[in-house]
């Protein structure tokens, strides 16, 4: 048993060191050649504009889902107006952010993890650095560099469109104005909490671009592994995108009480 | 077609170095020791084929000469390099003077036949008007013009390989390393292929370490000679001897693995003739 805890720490603590020092160096990379421009505009345009459909079908109903929810509570003080600033904070601050990192990481963690995980059980990864070409400078930093880059303006999207469904809801079943709503929703914010919703996806964008390639380029097992790979990529970027909120919002409201 | 005049065009060294040189090598992983004290020479425009049942380390070897593992023990030298010693950044300039060709093929299975063989040339920075002529001669040289715009899947697993040699040779490198070229492949395609690395060696006068379980594949190379007058595959039995002009005659050896060691290391004929029953394997 003893034995048993002891290899699971070890391949732990492994994984851990292998998966940052190719985070470090997907990062690094960045500051000599060669730069792979073709490629990143490739996964910015397959991570970004591919995500679009999900993004803004999830943010239109989530928005709209909120307003039901906080509305029926409203109702009962008579202070139904109040829906705007409520729906627009969380949605700024936390829920926007967040489901676009846990809906990309769906799509692109597994997406990533998928492609290097088959490319490099056909040895096309070894042939890659059979002919000179560094995987991590090719693979690995445009899917994180551009992951970084789409997040915030995917999430400012989620976050619009979201409103947009609040909008909807509150005409359609509180029986709000909808100038009243946007200028609640809109007067309810202030510069931090605009900060803090497009700084975490920054975070989630490492986050998903990270874990999918790392998985991507650990597989082992043939086409099984790859399965495998795709389903840990998932789990492990939506775990860790939650786990990151936590912090990232105690850093967040402290710096916005510092600085704003 | 190539023409001969084109063979001063190849890189090639002009001393008798050899272009290959395992010493003492020895690599092993989780499952235990692979290869367990491996020495052995390969001579520039020599073909040396490496031999052996399925898990020996013929393909660690290849992959060990072209630095994409690194021996636990021992030093691997190519074309004057100690590949064993240089850093990751150092091994990714080296390989660009080396060609492999993958089992399967591994081309990228997301870009066309034309993306995959000038994906070399185009991470070299070579001119996009000097690319086009490149990739349609050395396809023409694998009698696959007509596939430019196809994808890999879409191909047969011959094609894919001959797509696969024409990858790696666009560089015109000086050595060439084949893991099992033929192996999965019907008898009329494994003779297509094997007539066409007789062409790179007698051509282009490419060195090349080619690992194989089929032992008729290295007969064919020691037995035969492309002649680039006829273009036509003709039998002859060349020898190891030195021309005037000081390059080497092609010659083709063979190295025999069992067990992690060199079981057996000579000429086609001696291999032929032996009366080792380990040997005699690779005969029927």
């Amino acid at each position: 048993m003893r034995e048993v805890l002891t290899n699971a720490s070890q391949d732990f603590l492994s994984d851990v060191q292998a998966y940052s020092l190719m985070s470090w160096q997907s990062l690094t990379n960045l500051a000599s050649g060669p730069r792979y421009f073709q490629d990143l505009l490739e996964q910015m345009d397959d991570i970004g504009v591919g995500s679009l459909p999900i993004i803004l079908l999830s943010g239109l109903f989530i928005g709209g889902v909120m307003v039901l929810q906080t509305g029926s509570q409203f109702v009962r003080f008579g202070q139904t107006a109040l829906t705007g600033d409520i729906v627009s904070l969380a949605l700024v601050r936390e829920l926007g952010p967040t489901l676009t990192g846990i809906l990309v990481a769906g799509r692109c963690a597994s997406g990533i993890a998928s492609e290097l995980g088959s490319m490099l059980v056909t040895e096309q990864v070894d042939a890659m650095r059979a002919m000179g070409t560094d995987p991590s400078r090719k693979l690995v930093t445009p899917r994180v560099l551009g992951t970084i880059l789409v997040m915030p303006l995917l999430t400012a999207l989620y976050d619009f469109i979201g409103l947009l469904g609040g909008c909807i809801a509150s005409v359609f079943s509180l029986r709000l104005n909808a100038v009243e709503f946007w200028t609640r929703a809109i007067n309810a914010l202030d510069f931090g909490d605009i900060m803090q919703g497009m700084m975490k996806p920054l975070v989630y964008g490492f986050i998903v671009a990270t874990v999918g390639c790392y998985k991507g380029l650990t597989t082992r097992g043939g086409t099984q592994g790859v399965g495998r790979s795709t389903t840990q990529a998932v789990v492990v970027a939506s775990v860790l995108i939650i786990a990151a909120d936590l912090f990232l919002t105690k850093l967040s409201l402290f710096l916005g009480d510092k600085l704003f | 077609m190539i023409a001969p005049s084109e063979r001063k065009t190849i890189a090639r060294p002009a001393t008798p170095d050899p272009l290959v040189a395992f010493d003492d090598v020895r690599i092993g992983f989780d499952e235990g020791e692979i290869l367990r004290g491996v020495s052995f020479r390969v001579l520039a425009r020599e073909h040396l084929v490496l031999l052996g049942e399925t898990g020996t380390g013929k393909t660690l070897t290849l992959k060990l000469a072209a630095g994409l593992l690194r021996p636990s023990r021992g030093t691997v030298e190519v074309l004057g390099q100690q590949v064993s010693s240089m850093s990751e950044q150092e091994l990714l300039a080296f390989r660009r003077q080396i060609g492999f060709v993958f089992q399967e093929g591994a081309l990228f299975d997301s870009l066309t036949v034309e993306d995959n063989v000038a994906y070399r040339l185009r991470e070299d920075g070579v001119a996009e008007d000097q690319i086009e002529p490149r990739v349609r001669e050395i396809l023409s040289f694998v009698e696959l013009e007509q596939t430019l715009d196809q994808l890999p899947s879409e191909l047969s697993g011959g094609m894919r390989r001959r797509v696969s040699i024409a990858r790696a040779l666009v560089n015109r490198p000086a050595l060439v390393l084949y893991d099992s070229p033929t192996a999965g492949l019907d008898p009329v395609t494994s003779q297509s292929i094997i007539t066409l690395i007789l062409r790179l060696r007698d051509v282009y006068g490419v060195t090349a370490l080619l690992a194989t379980h089929r032992l008729q594949d290295g007969f064919a190379l020691a037995n035969f000679r492309f002649d680039p007058q006829t273009k036509r595959v003709v039998r002859e039995f060349p020898s190891a001897r030195q021309r005037p002009d000081g390059t080497i005659e092609p010659v083709t050896r063979f190295l025999v693995y069992k067990d992690g060691r060199i079981y057996f290391e000579g000429a086609p004929e001696e291999i032929a003739e032996s009366r080792d029953s380990y040997l005699q394997r690779f005969l029927v």
